[in-house]
């Protein structure tokens, strides 16, 4: 025995024998799909946002360490480079958001026929476009 | 028999399948995945919230409102739960993309530790800052 997983290969065909199961085509074989697109992103924004909260915990012990740590951390963030941070940051954590719920109400059993996939699907995108828009243009008002 | 499988294994099925995962537990990193973003649902939007009023207020602003009991119990939840669902999927990620055995073994385990490093280091200074005010 070569390897544990060559055990998932091994199948039966009607008549008893057994086989070793075709591997499925890997994925530059598939044509690009709002589906299989938005399911990478979701994962593509959860590791940025695992990342971006290097600057959320940066911020809490800069608080609570010193007036000279945060009022680095501060400067750091009110660049213009810090800003687009803090945008894609914001941005992202939308997109995860509202994917994430769509995908709760996936397990919960709604929502699986084809054109509901992709009304929802699009319905996510526009969402993030929008919230991201709005927590910036609340964030930029009232800060 | 071009297709058979290399191996001859005098094992049940069952014996097979128990090997390559839990019989049991398997659906818990599932659904603790599950919980933990029905958790961060309201919490993130608190959160958002309350940033609102924090992005650009001095550092004395942020030790008040962090010494408001209820503002710092939500704040010690929202880091707790947000490191745990971040470790899951970030595990999920490295079992995916890391085939090596020692390398993801290696990977995994730097990333629990650092996502428990982070999590506590947000919790220490929450308390801080929720003690001094």
């Amino acid at each position: 025995m070569t390897d544990v997983r060559e055990a998932q290969f091994v199948g039966r065909t009607t008549d008893g024998r057994t086989v070793r199961r075709p591997l499925s085509p890997h994925l530059q074989i598939y044509k690009p799909q709002i589906t299989s697109g938005l399911s990478i992103f979701h994962r593509i924004t959860g590791c940025a946002l695992s990342a971006g909260t290097l600057l959320l915990v940066w911020w809490l012990v800069a608080a609570a360490t010193s007036d000279g740590a945060f009022a680095t951390v501060s400067a750091v963030v009110h660049t213009w480079l810090g800003h687009l941070v803090l945008f894609g940051w914001t941005a992202a954590l939308w997109y995860h958001f509202c994917a994430g719920i769509r995908h709760l109400a996936w397990d919960a059993g709604y929502g699986f026929e084809l054109p509901q996939v992709h009304a929802s699907g699009k319905l996510v995108l526009v969402a993030t476009g929008v919230l991201t828009v709005l927590t910036w243009v609340i964030g930029l008002v009232v800060a | 028999m071009a297709n058979a499988p290399r191996q001859t294994v005098m094992r049940s099925d069952l014996g097979r399948a128990r090997g390559l995962g839990s019989a049991k537990s398997g659906t818990a990193h599932w659904w603790a995945e599950r919980v933990t973003s029905i958790a961060l649902v309201p919490l993130t939007l608190w959160f958002i919230l309350a940033m609102f009023r924090l992005v650009a207020v001095p550092r004395d602003t942020v030790i008040a409102w962090a010494g408001n009991p209820i503002n710092a119990t939500l704040l010690l939840a929202l880091v707790a739960i947000t490191f745990h669902h971040m470790a899951l999927g970030l595990q999920v990620v490295i079992e995916d993309y890391v085939h090596d055995e020692k390398t993801r073994m290696a990977s995994l385990l730097a990333m629990k530790g650092l996502t428990a490093l982070l999590a506590i280091a947000s919790v220490v200074a929450v308390l801080k800052l929720a003690l001094a005010g």
